[in-house]
């Protein structure tokens, strides 16, 4: 009956032990649960925010000390709620849940477009030590909301480490989509494995390019969820649940579900919907 | 999943293993239910659907307890109008399709059924019983006069099974079954979630947002079990044994207190949709060391003593 509990995975209460902001709309929340320091990256959490709601968020940063971290966008009344909150309040936590990204040590592209990037920067950390050539490419709109770009710089120092900055509107980098350096980024040279978190759109494209260029690929989704332990179907993408079969999904995967993967998902009533 | 030995009739719905899908889980689409079907369920219960769309309520909406889950997702579905086009793909499942049906009033029921059967549903249980929608599930099967009111309309409308899910949140669930029988149900399912609630200690508030939900999973066997029990004394209808059923055991004891197929969801968690072949697997053995040569064999076989 124990591995019934660890199974499903109670809440826990803790309170938050530091907030810091990592641009105008995106702060990082840090608190101690012993569970989520376990993670490995690509995996996620619940946290509830009390009275308000309970929302799922990849995790991205893990401590010797318990210590778990997450990056949150203000989008919503959730999210605005946990904004507000300060050191010293209480949150619900839920996890770690999900799969995780599978580590390779050849040469890899990684590429984060806006708060996707809180799961690669996890998985750059674990990757660094052994991989031959990693370049990450990373997206904003703004160089404001280009995410952890003083730590990458640090972190990615050195032959055969690479950091490509893309921005919507030219403030910082190359001007365009972070897709844009990758057609040529992909033709140049072979890599063996592309990792990816952002925007579904941008995960879409990232994903032809690899299959053009066949690449092994692996990509986080993102989708309406609820009980995240793989039984209220909220997050359905074809036959697989992202909340127990994903949220990382291989090339393989993503064919079969290419008809919704890109375009559409379930709302909160169960019907399917434009992204 | 099916030697001989597990085939069951219930109703008129032929299933080649006596487990089933409860109603609640994965069940939106036809993609999901698929891989319920491939991991061994000898039918499938989908969500319950209305008439109307509902978004459910606000998260958290499941949180754990000891032994089990407490939800309040609040009835979440895309109305009987959308979900059609699903019921029409499930159709492909390879086994019998029983959708799950609620409604605000009788007529709602009635017309939320015909539609259901004439997308190609093979039999439908009535959620009388949510305990946390108001107006509907529970507060209809609460009422033995209002229960037989709308079982009486949706037989009026169609042709296939009834199956009729109680509540254990009432006085005497006996009562309701026998008025459900009598109002013409094919079949009873016992039982839905019973009424529970979880509260953070740290912040004194209630966790699901609905504050209130049901409990289901290995804490509520106990009253599911006893439920069937009492039912089957009373009622010559198949009953669907469901609550907490997690491993082969938990069904042969549902089946020896008189269900003639157990349903499964929250052990679906723990152990993935693989659960209704273990547990198959595990009740055919068992039948076989007994010298059964039918699951039929053992339906109430405890009720002699």
């Amino acid at each position: 009956m124990s591995a019934y509990r660890i199974a499903a995975n109670k809440l826990r209460t803790t309170s938050i032990l530091s907030v810091r902001t990592e641009s105008p709309t995106v702060k990082t929340f840090t608190f101690k649960d012993r569970e989520c320091a376990r993670a490995k990256p690509g995996q996620f959490l619940m946290l509830w925010i009390p009275g308000v709601d309970e929302i799922p968020l990849s995790i991205l940063d893990v401590g010797e000390d318990g210590a778990v971290s997450v990056t949150v966008k203000k989008v919503g009344e959730a999210t605005e709620a946990l904004h507000r909150m300060k050191a010293g309040d209480f949150v619900g936590v839920r996890g770690p849940f999900g799969n995780s990204f599978t580590r390779k040590k050849g040469k890899i592209l990684i590429v984060g477009g806006g708060t996707g990037m809180a799961p690669l920067w996890f998985l750059v950390k674990r990757l660094l030590p052994d991989v031959e050539r990693l370049v990450f490419v990373m997206g904003a709109k703004t160089e404001d909301e280009l995410l952890f770009m003083d730590g990458l710089k640090k972190m990615l120092i050195g032959r055969n480490r690479q950091l490509v900055a893309t921005t919507e509107d030219g403030s910082c980098g190359i001007t365009g989509l972070c897709t844009e350096p990758l057609d040529r980024l992909l033709t140049n040279e072979r890599f063996d494995m592309a990792y990816t978190c952002g925007p579904e759109l941008m995960i879409r494209k990232v994903f032809e390019l690899a299959e053009k260029c066949e690449v092994s690929f692996e990509a986080s989704l993102e989708r309406l969820m609820r009980c995240a332990i793989g039984l209220c179907g909220s997050c359905v993408i074809g036959k697989y649940r992202v909340c127990r079969d994903g949220p990382i999904f291989t090339s393989k995967q993503l064919r079969e579900v290419e008809a919704e993967f890109g375009s559409s998902k379930r709302d909160f009533d169960g019907k399917r919907i434009p992204l | 999943m099916g030697t001989d030995r597990l085939k069951v009739n219930l109703a008129g719905l032929k299933l080649n293993n006596p487990t089933m899908l409860a109603s609640g889980i994965l069940g939106y689409s036809a993609e999901t239910l698929s891989s319920i079907v491939a991991g061994g369920a000898g039918a499938v219960v989908t969500k319950s659907v209305g008439l109307k769309p509902r978004k459910g309520y606000a998260n958290p909406t499941v949180v754990q307890a000891d032994f089990g889950l407490i939800n309040a997702v609040g009835l979440p579905n895309p109305g009987i109008s959308e979900f059609v086009r699903e019921i029409r793909e499930m159709k492909r499942l390879g086994v019998p399709l029983i959708v799950s049906v609620y409604g605000f009033s009788a007529e709602e029921y009635a017309t939320v059924a015909k539609k259901a059967v004439g997308a190609g549903a093979n039999a439908l249980e009535l959620n009388v019983s949510c305990p946390h929608v108001k107006e509907t599930g529970s507060e209809i099967g609460q009422s033995p006069e209002v229960l037989a009111e709308v079982v009486g309309k949706v037989k009026a409308v169609v042709d296939r099974p009834v199956l009729v899910k109680l509540s254990p949140n009432v006085t005497d669930l006996v009562e309701i079954a026998e008025a459900a029988v009598r109002a013409g149900a094919d079949g009873i399912t016992a039982i839905n979630t019973v009424r529970a609630m979880a509260i953070d200690v740290e912040t004194a508030m209630p966790i699901l947002s609905n504050k209130r939900g049901g409990l289901s999973g290995p804490a509520v066997k106990p009253i599911a079990l006893r439920c069937v029990y009492d039912v089957y004394e009373r009622v010559k209808v198949p009953i669907m044994g469901c609550g907490g059923v997690t491993d082969w055991r938990d069904a042969v004891e549902f089946f020896l207190a008189g269900a003639s197929a157990v349903q499964i969801g929250t052990a679906i968690a723990l152990k993935g949709p693989s659960v209704f072949r273990s547990v198959s697997r595990g009740v055919d053995a068992y039948l076989k060391k007994k010298g059964f040569r039918s699951v039929n064999e053992i339906v109430g076989l405890s009720h002699r003593s």
